[in-house]
């Protein structure tokens, strides 16, 4: 992870051809697994392959011109590594509508909606929204000035779906906001605003925070007054838990929220009393809520009850055993037997299609993604987008672990996306804004310092980026 | 903060390896397990897109008779129907293989090579997998014979029974019938629904039409366990067909206030003593009852492991139920189970291979039902050699006592009717009391010819005796037994 050892004497390469190329072959290889499909389905290359593919490379193309254009030295693996699992995602629920029209055929069933087309058009958003905040915020520390009101609108988003009248309940968990004829998941937003607040409000409190107040056990504990973010996180994410039966928000947060606190105060203390708050409230939450129990028991014996409660993890698993190690091969599985394929659950059928070679690449090229992401941090010269590039890359590296480690048996099993390869708006584009963000901060990571030459100049772009108005 | 920025990066590789270690082992050691599980519906699936192998009858003039076989449909998902020509009168034998619950019996005992998964097609498979050619299962080609499972089938419509016949010098069953039975081509349609209500219904019917009686239910044997008895004390050397034994009216019973005695209350010749041979002709429970008391617990349970009983591990096609013949017996116990009362429970398979250890001079062969399975171009992919299951039950000059005596109740005792014009046969009758207030179960057991034998039969009917009368189980069984074995014997 060292930079170039030796720094080009004028600019520094931007490797935009780089990112180009590797576009170029995410999006061949999407086109080609969506061709695979169709072969398997009906014998015949799919009359839409190309379109697919054009559209495909058409919106990755854009993103890449505006990366260009707006973020000239931003990491240019991070996009390609996107675009490879966006349009995987889209193969995916492709092949997964494939089924589900078979599936209702067999029953006589209406047939069911085609999610490809809606997702492809979600994708279009998604890429719209990160064109959008990479044109608007040219500057990512300009965002720690709105950390709380970033904060008020994270905490109004997440607890929008438990209000009544607004909130809709699907599959048991209160999570969706109803919005004129579509449904969308404030919780995804709410994760990248609360960032932009913690980041922000870590930043400034961070000298506090640092403090210590008595050495115990070689460990310096903050002083108990200090204690008094951690714990109102804390409580909000058994909040989110309670009311909205939400385990896999409510970890995600409090899990974000602990390790960008670690970051930014150094202080392994406060690792280790959110380690701690988390095995309290876990415990709390085994002993009160039964949904919590239920989750636990049937992650601790899934095959005992296979038909009934064990039934998805159960069918997930055996997809994943049906792939084996290459796989039933695209569009040659029956990943539409396993409740939630198509989010949830997108790992298993990924792991019976394309086989336990399939699932460690898209594990690698999100591992791919965070380590650039916290690297981009590293890089980073100020604090703030440290912190946020750290909380970002983490969000996304635990948010893989919950839900691949919940569908393959390893942890108890949290609904929450597989990023860009579920189903899900809400889901997809607020992982093309995160992205964006990502890619801002790598940007000013990785542009060279400004030369002492001309330090006005920058000075006064600076100036004038104060004067933008950001939108969100 | 670039220190704990690292150990956040490194603690992130973590968990990504965490993940890649699971997933390998989900992926590769548990795979099979998962692949493989009953529960795990693809197989079936996919064994719906591809052909499955089929049963078949070997034989005949016009080669192979199907029992099940894939038939092509128009559909896009299940390109292929299973069907069963057999019907229900080998539905026990082939079981079904449906998307909603799964396989059973030959189905799914077979099931690698029908689906062409076996090892055994493993050259094949990978000339597929290269040439892209649809997998196609095996063929399994088995013993029965189409004429003595019709007689069987016919014999038994209306009651609820069971019926196996072996070839007792190399184990083959030749039929294997229970009934009630059940249409396997309504289980094995495509439609989840129509399935579903079917097999409600099946499970719902108090005769419990899914139940393979032959192999996967045991019934007091009742007096067609005197065979048993009578090999254990003749191969104990202290009596002979001819030993004059203690046949009195009633048997008082050691250590309680109750006695045996004959069916109905009847006698046994002078009501003192009889020959081993008459009280075995005429099925005397006293005689026996004391046989068993001589005999003791041990001797009589050695026997009966001799022949197979207590064995869990044999398999036609799946699992069956174990056949006990209970330990640390009281003496009135002993003499309950010396004429097959209180705990002592068989299958009618046992009950055959007992028959068919008799009729074998000893050896009881090892019952199987696949005769060969081919690949889909009909090689031969593997045979069944007749084995050895129970070398000695008996010696060879016992087998010929029991046999003659078995003759003798044929010939004019409890199973006249089992008499088939110019074939010697041997045979026992039973009639096991059941629960309170119910009929009793008819049994009998036999072979033919018995100078040459080429059938061994087993055959019960639930409740089908009546009650007070040794003569049922010869009334109600010994005929369909005769019915099974003169179509074997080809008369």
């Amino acid at each position: 992870m060292s930079a170039p050892t030796v720094a080009p004497a004028g600019q520094a390469p931007t490797r935009r051809g780089t990112e180009l190329a590797l576009i170029g072959f995410a999006v061949g290889l999407a086109v080609i697994a969506y061709a695979a499909v169709g072969l398997a389905q009906d014998g015949r290359v799919p009359s839409g392959a190309l379109g697919y593919g054009a559209g495909l490379a058409g919106l990755f193309g854009l993103a890449h011109l505006v990366v260009r254009r707006f973020a000239p030295y931003a990491d240019p693996l991070i996009l390609p590594c996107v675009a490879m699992l966006n349009g995987l995602g889209l193969v995916m629920i492709r092949r997964l509508d494939f089924d589900a029209v078979e599936r209702a055929r067999q029953r006589s069933d209406a047939l069911p909606r085609a999610d490809a087309p809606l997702q492809l058009l979600w994708t279009a958003i998604a890429v719209a929204a990160f064109v959008v905040v990479l044109v608007v915020i040219r500057d990512h520390t300009r965002l720690a000035r709105y950390a709380y009101t970033s904060a008020a609108a994270g905490l109004v988003l997440l607890l929008l779906p438990a209000l009544p009248g607004v909130g809709q309940t699907i599959n048991g968990a209160r999570l969706w906001i109803r919005l004129g004829p579509i449904t969308v998941q404030p919780s995804e937003a709410a994760k990248i605003l609360l960032m932009i607040f913690f980041a922000g409000y870590l930043v400034s409190k961070r000298d506090v925070l640092s403090l210590a107040s008595r050495r115990v056990a070689g460990l310096d504990l903050p002083r108990a007054r200090d204690l008094g973010p951690i714990l109102v996180a804390w409580a909000a994410s058994l909040a989110v838990l309670v009311r909205e039966k939400d385990l896999g928000s409510s970890l995600l947060f409090f899990g974000i929220f602990i390790v960008m606190l670690y970051v930014a105060t150094e202080r392994t203390s406060w690792l280790l009393i959110g380690v701690g708050l988390f095995g309290l409230g876990s415990f709390v939450a085994y002993q009160l809520f039964g949904h919590v129990r239920q989750r636990v028991d049937t992650w601790l014996h899934p095959f005992r009850d296979a038909g009934g409660d064990g039934y998805q993890l159960t069918q997930g698993l055996f997809g994943f055993g049906t792939g084996g190690i290459t796989g039933t091969g695209l569009g040659e599985g029956q990943p539409g037997i396993v409740p939630f394929a198509k989010t949830d659950f997108m790992m298993a059928s990924i792991g019976e299609e394309l086989g336990l070679v399939g699932v460690m690449a898209v594990l690698l090229v999100f591992a791919l993604i965070v380590e650039r992401g916290l690297r981009s941090g590293l890089a980073c010269r100020d604090s703030f987008g440290k912190l946020l590039a750290t909380g970002l890359s983490f969000a996304l590296a635990l948010q893989v672990f919950v839900i691949v480690g919940g569908v393959t048996g390893l942890i108890p099993l949290t609904g929450v996306t597989l990023p860009w390869l579920s189903y899900g708006g809400s889901s997809v584009v607020m992982n093309w804004v995160l992205i964006a963000l990502l890619l801002r901060i790598s940007d000013a990571a990785r542009r060279p310092a400004p030369s002492p030459v001309a330090p006005d100049k920058a000075r006064v772009a600076l100036e004038e980026a104060k004067t933008t108005v950001v939108r969100r | 903060m670039n220190g704990p920025l690292r150990k956040v990066a490194v603690a992130c590789l973590v968990l990504f390896g965490l993940l890649l270690v699971n997933v390998n082992y989900v992926q590769t050691v548990k795979a099979d397990d998962y692949r493989n599980d009953p529960r795990n519906a693809r197989a079936l699936l996919r064994t719906f897109a591809n052909e499955r192998g089929p049963i078949v009858l070997s034989g005949g003039a016009g080669g192979a008779t199907p029992l099940a076989v894939d038939k092509p449909t128009p559909q896009e998902r299940f390109k292929f129907l299973r069907t069963y020509p057999g019907g229900p009168s080998y539905a026990h034998v082939t079981g079904f293989s449906s998307f909603v619950y799964g396989t059973t019996s030959l189905e799914r005992a077979e099931n690698g090579v029908l689906s062409g998964e076996s090892d055994k097609l493993l050259v094949r498979r990978l000339s597929d997998y290269v040439t892209g050619r649809k997998p196609e299962g095996g063929r399994v080609v088995l013993t029965l014979q189409a004429a003595a499972q019709r007689a069987a089938f016919a014999a038994l419509q209306g009651k609820k029974g069971a019926v196996v016949a072996i070839d007792p010098r190399t184990g083959a069953v030749l039929a294997m019938v229970s009934t009630p039975s059940y249409d396997p081509a309504k289980l094995s349609s495509h439609n989840g629904q129509s399935i579903r209500a079917y097999y409600r219904q099946l499970q719902d019917d108090r005769d419990d039409p899914l139940l393979n009686r032959a192999v996967q239910q045991t019934y007091p044997p009742g007096s067609t366990w005197k065979v048993v008895t009578t090999a254990a004390a003749l191969s104990d050397g202290k009596v002979k067909p001819e030993t004059q034994i203690s046949s009195p009216r009633e048997l008082d019973l050691p250590q309680t206030d109750r006695n045996l005695k004959n069916f109905g209350g009847g006698s046994c010749g002078n009501n003192k003593t009889s020959t081993l041979s008459d009280a075995f002709r005429i099925s005397c429970n006293t005689a026996f009852g004391q046989l068993g008391l001589d005999l003791g617990g041990d001797a009589q349970r050695e026997q009966a492991e001799k022949f197979g009983v207590g064995d869990d591990s044999l398999r036609l096609p799946g699992r069956i139920a174990t056949s006990v013949f209970p330990s640390d017996l009281s003496p009135p116990q002993q003499a309950q189970s010396a004429i097959g009362q209180f705990d002592v429970r068989v299958t009618p398979l046992q009950m055959a291979l007992i028959a068919a250890g008799i009729a074998n001079g000893g050896d009881v062969m090892r019952p199987y039902l696949v005769r060969e399975v081919q690949a889909p171009d009909l090689s031969r992919l593997g045979s069944t050699d007749p084995k050895v299951y129970r070398k000695d039950a008996v010696s060879q000059e016992v087998a010929d006592q029991i046999t003659a005596m078995m003759e003798l109740v044929v010939a004019k005792g409890t199973a006249t009717s089992a008499q088939i014009p110019g074939v010697r046969v041997a045979g026992k009758t039973g009639t096991a009391q059941n629960a309170a207030g119910q009929a009793p179960h008819a049994w009998f057991v036999g072979f033919a010819p018995a100078d040459d034998p080429q059938v061994a039969i087993a055959v019960v009917v639930e409740d089908g005796g009546s009650a007070g009368s040794e003569a049922t189980g010869g009334r109600v069984a010994a005929p369909i037994g005769r019915d099974v074995m003169r179509a074997v014997l080809g008369q």
